[in-house]
């Protein structure tokens, strides 16, 4: 087990595109990252630069202190789980996860040992004699982690290893890929385009885009206090609502105009910290979650935004209402209780004390 | 929709059923005929070597009766070729030169193949392109230049000729073909081998030959059947009876002069066509798998 560093990490393909854009990144020992992203920013090229199968183009990356720039994948000490699983299709399930170890020559006992403690920990037991093909997808999935987990590698690497299974399973597996984490406690990093996935697995999350990290941290580091618009959208679902808006100071108070004449008060909290943009076109960002329907036993809302919602989504547990304000497309989480109707007008409030404010020009959050 | 009209629709949709059954009927019995046409086509040749290679040679010689009937059956040709030393000496340069040529060729071909459909280096694709190109030579054309190389070595009269020629022709084919079969693993495959720590060498000898073997096995019976069934070189190269593979020592030495010795011929070629035979009865699913793959992904 081991940190891993990247240091100003760069890969650019021949033609000059640049896949990462230099990007610095210290992962613990122990620790889960996770690297979310849109398809195309980089994530899977980063983690195939640690394992080893891309090389880098500038910068270092350490595994457990010494610089593996120039170590090839079978030296690095690493596993990684594939997308498809890549098991090897006419071996058994036993010769799959044994692969790696015989081939570095481990004795044949302490090689069952450890097949066997892998089977048991992701309860693939009785599945040992069988081939990958007489598999389902989740068993593949799980042969494919007790392969690395054998190992036992300083790092774990997996890239999108719950992409090919259905929703039900990816679930499960997600639970899964996590309990056993907290079993090994091997330094992971894992890749995937799912932001659900990633606030539920990671201790850190690091968002990319465009080949540059735009943010780590703790996922509900993330959640609550986005630094950038395209963190604050990426993370959370359904997205959060983001409304030009122009923010005005009236005898100390702060205010924001919305579009079809409406407006919306910034607590007193945030007055200091917004003061500078007064007067400035903002974006308002709020999440459907904090824009909710009005109960008229509330008597703390002072001005209710009242809008008709378009498409009305009941999802059970809460119904989902979309509208639009001036051509801004919002979503609020309503009560599922509350009579909700296209057409109809609706009082909503927003939880002003989960508000952000985002400078238009450069989009980040203020 | 009232139930009259409902009705009335009803023979109608079953009329339409009753014509794609018709359709599937004309295709099934086109098929059917076809094959049966080229059936025949193909066989009447190998159905006529054996009727009269269990004819007598008087019967043979007789004009009068129907050529595909077999009246007085006899084995005497097959003693008499069994018998012959020289046949056995055909069928061991035969066997000899073929084993070398598939093993040379397989060698050649699955480590070329490896090596240009996985291992990105300058001209790889060129160079995949260019053995592709070779096989669109016709050994009509070759045996020329081929023909001062062979003397050159002093190979002339040898079936040792036969050993270094042969693979000119397999060897591009046979690497097309694996080309084909291993660019349809998946590049995960070998990452996840290289990462578990295989070494090229190990990765091509645990992975890709087992995964691949369908078309290894195909690619081997390709070189099979064109080393065992090669019939210009030799005529071009081999003029001394002891050295002759199967193919030209039936035909030239059972044909003294004007004589043809026909039952003989016959039965000669009959026994060489076995092997193929055999070996395509035990190995054809695995032959067509062979080939499709390579069709689809090459």
């Amino acid at each position: 087990m081991a940190q891993v560093s990247l240091r100003k990490i760069v890969k650019s393909y021949d033609g000059g595109v640049q896949a990462v854009k230099g990007i610095d990144l210290e992962i613990a020992d122990h620790e889960f990252v996770v690297l979310v992203g849109p398809s195309g920013c980089g994530k899977s090229t980063t983690l195939r630069m640690i394992a080893g199968l891309e090389e880098i183009t500038a910068g270092e990356i350490a595994i457990g202190g010494s610089v593996v720039n120039d170590i090839p994948p079978r030296d690095r000490d690493i596993a990684m789980v594939f997308q498809n699983y890549a098991l090897y299709p006419h071996m058994s399930v036993h010769d799959n996860m044994a692969f790696g170890l015989t081939l570095r020559k481990f004795p044949k006992a302490e090689i069952d040992r450890r097949v066997n403690e892998a089977a048991r920990i992701l309860d693939i037991m009785p599945l040992l004699e069988r081939k990958p093909r007489a598999l389902s997808g989740g068993q593949r999935q799980r042969v494919a982690m007790g392969r690395a987990i054998v190992r036992d590698p300083k790092v774990f690497l997996f890239d999108e290893p719950l992409s090919n299974l259905d929703a039900k399973l990816r679930v499960q597996m997600r639970t899964e890929i996590k309990k056993v984490h907290q079993t090994v406690r091997t330094t992971t990093v894992y890749v995937t385009h799912d932001q659900v996935e990633a606030m539920t697995l990671a201790d850190r999350v690091v968002v990319m885009n465009h080949g540059v990290i735009e943010q780590v941290g703790a996922p509900q580091e993330l959640y609550h206090t986005p630094a950038t618009r395209f963190v604050a959208g990426f993370i959370g679902s359904p997205a959060m609502n983001f409304i030009p808006a122009r923010l005005e100071e009236t005898s100390g108070a702060l205010r924001l105009l919305l579009p079809g004449g409406m407006s919306v008060d910034v607590p007193e909290a945030r007055t200091a910290r917004y003061r500078g943009h007064a007067g400035r076109d903002v974006v308002f960002g709020i999440r459907p979650e904090h824009l909710t329907d009005d109960k008229p036993t509330d008597k703390t809302n002072p001005a209710p935004l009242i809008l008709t919602p378009e498409v009305i989504e009941p999802m059970g547990m809460e119904t989902l209402a979309h509208f639009r304000l001036d051509g801004t497309e919002l979503t609020a989480r309503l009560d599922p209780a509350t009579p909700a109707e296209v057409g109809q007008p609706l009082r909503l409030i927003a939880h002003m004390d989960q508000m952000h404010l985002l400078d238009p020009t450069t989009d980040k959050v203020i | 929709m009232s139930t009259a009209a409902a009705n009335r629709d009803f023979p109608r949709a079953y009329g339409k059923v009753g014509s794609l059954h018709r359709e599937r009927r004309w295709a099934l019995w086109t098929s059917y005929g076809s094959l049966i046409v080229a059936s025949i086509i193909f066989l009447a040749p190998p159905f006529y070597m054996l009727i009269t290679s269990i004819k007598t040679n008087t019967e043979m010689a007789d004009q009068t009766l129907n050529p595909w009937i077999v009246r007085d059956p006899t084995l005497e040709h097959y003693i008499a070729i069994l018998g012959n030393p020289i046949f056995l000496t055909f069928f061991r340069n035969s066997v000899i030169v073929t084993l070398l040529v598939v093993a040379i060729t397989m060698v050649i071909s699955v480590l070329a193949a490896f090596a240009l459909s996985r291992m990105r280096f300058w001209g790889s694709q060129v160079l995949a392109t260019g053995v592709f190109l070779t096989y669109l030579v016709p050994d009509t054309l070759l045996f020329i230049p081929l023909y001062q190389i062979v003397g050159g070595l002093g190979l002339m009269n040898s079936f040792w000729s036969l050993v270094l020629v042969y693979p000119t022709l397999t060897v591009p084919f046979c690497t097309w073909i694996m080309i084909g079969y291993f660019a349809s693993i998946p590049k995960e495959l070998d990452e996840a081998a290289l990462i578990d720590g295989a070494t090229w060498p190990q990765m091509l000898f645990k992975i890709f030959i087992p995964v691949a073997l369908p078309g290894i096995i195909a690619a081997m019976i390709f070189a099979f059947t064109v080393s065992w069934a090669a019939f210009v070189y030799p005529t071009a190269f081999i003029t001394r009876p002891d050295e002759m593979p199967l193919t030209i020592g039936v035909v030239s030495q059972l044909v003294r002069g004007d004589t043809f010795a026909w039952g003989q011929i016959m039965a000669g070629a009959l026994l060489a066509a076995l092997p193929p035979v055999i070996v395509y009865v035990f190995l054809m699913d695995y032959y067509i798998a062979g080939l499709t793959a390579g069709a689809t992904k090459g």
